[in-house]
């Protein structure tokens, strides 16, 4: 609907701009760049709104809040590498057990310290100097472990016999000519470049360096990225990185000078591959693979660090590298951002790039940083600037002016150009005094870089201009307060306070008088001042609270409770009602929240329908607090019957048997049938016994066996008892079949 | 004068009868109504002491009166098989039907003892 889309583009902007400010007024923010004035005008009222809106339409708040990120550009600081670095150094990189678990990892460690000047121990460097040498003189060593070995090497300088270099000079040549994928020329470029640099009379120069430049570049890509192998498809910026860095490499060790169209082309690859640079709303730039490739690295860091270092080692072997300026500052920023990072091959990644861009030959970049965006004014704090490496080290001279102040709050952006005066002993850029005008509140402050030698713009990235976020605060001053209960528009009583000191007032009113209190909000300049919050709570005794703001009109500050109209607010609970005020702020040195007193409201009777206040939560310690002790009542025994009751039914219980035995005698029961011959004889004593065994199975079941075993058993007897009584069963029946035919 | 037939005249002549009438039947009979009898008794006798007691543990309870009630059921299927006057179990030798009683008795009183608890 097109009334829809209007509201839509309308909410996107309104909601930009209250992400945007951080604040719920008018504010202008300019964008000294494309010089393009963003006015944003919210109010709380028309927040709600939004966030109803948005709540109403999914799929719109998505799209507004990427809109948000595109169109404000915050701002942020960058602090270069400190002490913080150093020690998440040492904790990160502690070998186990005295040594490193892979010298890939121990090239990190040793690399971190190196920048970070860190001393080695040295029961570390013996114990990984041993393995050095042991994977330099092993036969079974591949390049990557040979490159590995030979990186460590030259952090530590071990003694290495001239002989094995030798060796593995010829072996890594010719991995060279018989390698095929990326990462082998990688490791064994890599591996005689560091021989070259380890010692000196060897002959570490390549022959074919124009074919083996051409077959690296083969397997490039026309976005910039590089293949791992050509019969790979997956690709990865972090493999270009390490092309780069690999053709530096041959280009240093070309035995002949290299054709320079095909240098001019790889300079034209590296521009390419800065076409598919991503940015942070901080001004920071970096390289992503979107996909884990074929050596498992992935995320931002690994691959900006190999486009950084094959970058600069790149830039090292050639001149005239077109790289823009504002590019590099952004790579350092995107690895300053990162902080103290949590693990040591992030740790190592930061350092190593930051090192090589501190040195490189494209541009180095500077850090200016502040280290107190607070400043007080009760204090009389100096606004302190500090420019330097990314490693922290001095930078060329240069002067910083402060350009512009932009404040959110009041309408002027003031335009400065003050130059900040140099401190030469701390190395600080110091301005005396803040400007003009700059009262409590949040500002951003934009510097400019101005170097001194004009030879060095060449050699530096400033930036141009750099906005920094800075907080003022200051003592405000509370004035005129006073409280009044009126009486329609007279006044009855009427007390002042002193605030922000302790009060106690004691008052009373009834629901047909009103309460009121003023008082007036001041900055240090003396201009008016509206505080985040300024709160009226009246809690009554049974704990039911209330709370109200307190609208201002400039300096002003006051609140009108009418009774009346708020006696079913209150619930109709009269009583005591505890007053307390709040006023507060993130620049307000002085933030207050005083209980200034009670007041006695004497409200009608609730009527029968009136709302119950609601119930107050019970006191948390009590709520979680340890309940009462529940004793286990164990399963009564059932009540079973005295000894001698039992014993006389057991004895009845046989009576019937002794019965059955006595009639059977009656009866004149023979064993005439039994048969007399031997063999049936004895079947059916068997087949008897039998059935007695079975019967005394089952006695011992009841009594300890389980199911299992008596089953077993009754099996077999049961078998046993089936051929026996079959034989018996079957001559008694024959017999009887011969009595009846007889 | 004849005396008019009372009711107790009446059921002692058919007492009278019916004694005399069973004493006719084979011994082998006699004795399996004779083990009928005696497990009837058993299981009333169980029966009036789990009325004084109370029924803990039911389970041996209706084990122990089961086992009676389920011997005494097969002793009169045995009963029925054996009788020379039945004409349906004519072809059926005895041997067979006290080898089947048996057989059953074994597995009744297995699950009574796995029951009786």
């Amino acid at each position: 609907m097109l009334s829809g889309r209007r509201l839509f583009t309308v909410a996107l902007t309104l909601s930009a701009g209250v992400a945007c400010s951080n604040d719920l007024e008018n504010s202008y923010i300019f964008d000294g760049r494309s010089n393009r004035k963003i006015l944003f005008r919210s109010q709380f009222i028309e927040f709600d709104q939004l966030i109803e809106f948005g709540m109403a339409m999914k799929v719109g708040i998505v799209v507004v809040l990427l809109a948000v990120a595109s169109i404000c550009e915050a701002v942020a600081i960058f602090h270069p590498i400190s002490e913080s670095h150093r020690s998440a150094a040492l904790e990160l990189f502690s070998p186990v057990a005295g040594s490193f678990s892979s010298l890939e990892e121990a090239y990190e460690a040793l690399r971190t310290f190196e920048v970070l000047g860190i001393e080695k121990k040295p029961d570390i460097k013996d114990h990984t100097c041993n393995s050095v040498v042991d994977a330099l003189s092993s036969m079974s060593s591949n390049s990557r472990d040979l490159y590995h070995a030979l990186r460590v090497n030259g952090l530590l300088k071990c003694k290495t016999s001239k002989e094995a270099l030798t060796g593995i000079i010829s072996r890594l040549k010719d991995a060279v000519k018989d390698s095929t994928s990326l990462l082998d020329y990688y490791h064994a470029i890599g591996g005689l470049l560091l021989i070259k640099d380890q010692s000196s009379e060897v002959d570490v120069l390549l022959e074919n360096a124009d074919g083996i430049l051409r077959s690296i570049k083969a397997l490039s890509q026309s976005d910039g990225r590089w293949r791992y192998s050509s019969n790979n498809p997956e690709s990865s910026t972090y493999a270009a990185g390490l092309a780069f860095e690999t053709l530096s490499g041959v280009i240093q060790l070309a035995a002949s000078a290299i054709d320079e169209n095909l240098i001019g082309t790889l300079k034209k690859d590296i521009v390419k591959l800065f076409d598919s640079i991503e940015k942070y709303d901080d001004g920071s730039y970096y390289f992503d693979d979107k996909h884990i490739d074929v050596s498992g690295h992935q995320g931002p860091l690994s691959a900006t660090a190999a486009v950084v270092r094959g970058l600069t080692t790149f830039a090292s072997t050639s001149e005239s590298l077109n790289i823009p300026e504002d590019k590099i500052l952004g790579l350092a920023r995107f690895f300053l951002g990162i902080g103290v990072p949590g693990n040591s091959k992030d740790l190592y990644y930061q350092i190593d790039s930051l090192s090589h861009l501190e040195n490189n030959r494209v541009s180095v970049p500077l850090v200016l940083s502040l280290p107190a965006t607070v400043l007080s004014l009760t204090s009389k704090d100096k606004l302190k600037v500090k420019v330097s490496t990314v490693l922290g080290s001095i930078a060329p001279p240069l002067s910083v002016k402060l350009m512009q102040v932009f404040s959110s709050g009041s309408k002027d952006a003031s335009v400065l150009k003050q130059e900040l005066h140099f401190d030469p002993k701390e190395a600080i850029h110091m301005l005396d005094a803040l400007p003009e005008g700059v009262d409590i509140g949040k500002y951003v402050f934009a510097f400019e870089i101005v170097l001194s030698d004009p030879e060095d713009k060449r050699k530096f990235a400033t930036g141009g201009r750099t906005k920094v976020p800075v907080h003022v605060t200051g003592v405000v001053k509370v004035d005129d307060a006073k409280v009044a209960v009126l009486e329609g528009d007279i006044v009855e009583s009427e007390k002042k306070l002193d605030l922000p000191g302790k009060n106690d007032l004691a008052l009373s009113a009834n629901h047909l008088q009103k309460l009121h209190l003023s008082f007036l909000l001041t900055t240090p300049f003396g201009k008016p001042f509206k505080p985040h919050q300024a709160l009226l709570k009246l809690r009554h005794e049974t704990g039911v609270e209330h709370i109200f703001v307190v609208e201002n009109s400039g300096r002003h500050f006051e609140i009108t409770l009418d009774f009346l109209g708020l006696v079913e607010k209150f619930f109709y609970l009269s009583g005591q009602y505890d007053i307390e005020l709040t006023v507060g702020d993130a620049v307000m040195e002085n933030s207050f929240l005083q209980p200034l007193g009670s007041i006695e409201l004497d409200l009608p009777k609730a009527p029968e329908k009136a709302t119950q206040p609601p119930p107050q939560a019970v006191n948390p310690y009590l709520r979680y607090g340890p309940k009462a002790e529940i004793a286990h009542i164990f399963r009564a025994p059932e009540k079973r019957p005295p000894q001698e009751v039992s014993f006389a039914f057991l004895g009845l219980v046989l009576v019937p048997f002794l019965a059955f035995l006595v009639g059977l005698l009656r009866l004149g029961v023979n064993l005439k049938n039994f048969p007399t011959s031997t063999i049936p004889a004895t079947f059916a004593i068997l087949f008897h016994g039998g059935i007695a065994a079975v019967l005394l199975l089952y006695v011992l079941f009841w009594l300890k066996l389980d199911l299992f075993t008596t089953l077993k058993t009754l099996g077999l007897i049961g078998t046993f008892l089936m051929f026996v009584g079959h034989r018996t069963l079957s001559h008694l029946a024959s017999a009887s079949a011969k009595l009846k035919s007889a | 004068m004849v005396k008019p037939a009372t009711t107790k005249d009446d059921a002692h002549a058919l007492f009278h009868s019916l004694r005399s009438a069973y004493s006719a039947t084979p011994t082998n009979l006699k004795i399996i109504d004779l083990y009928v009898v005696f497990a009837v008794f058993t299981a009333l006798i169980q029966v009036a002491y789990m009325a004084i007691v109370g029924s803990f543990p039911f389970n041996s309870f209706l084990s122990g009166v089961l086992s009676c009630v389920g011997t005494a059921v097969l002793a009169v299927c045995l009963r029925i098989q054996v009788n020379k006057e039945n004409k349906e179990f004519k072809d059926l030798p005895p041997e067979r039907a006290f080898a089947d009683f048996v057989l059953c008795n074994l597995v009744l009183h297995l699950v009574i003892m796995n029951f009786l608890g």
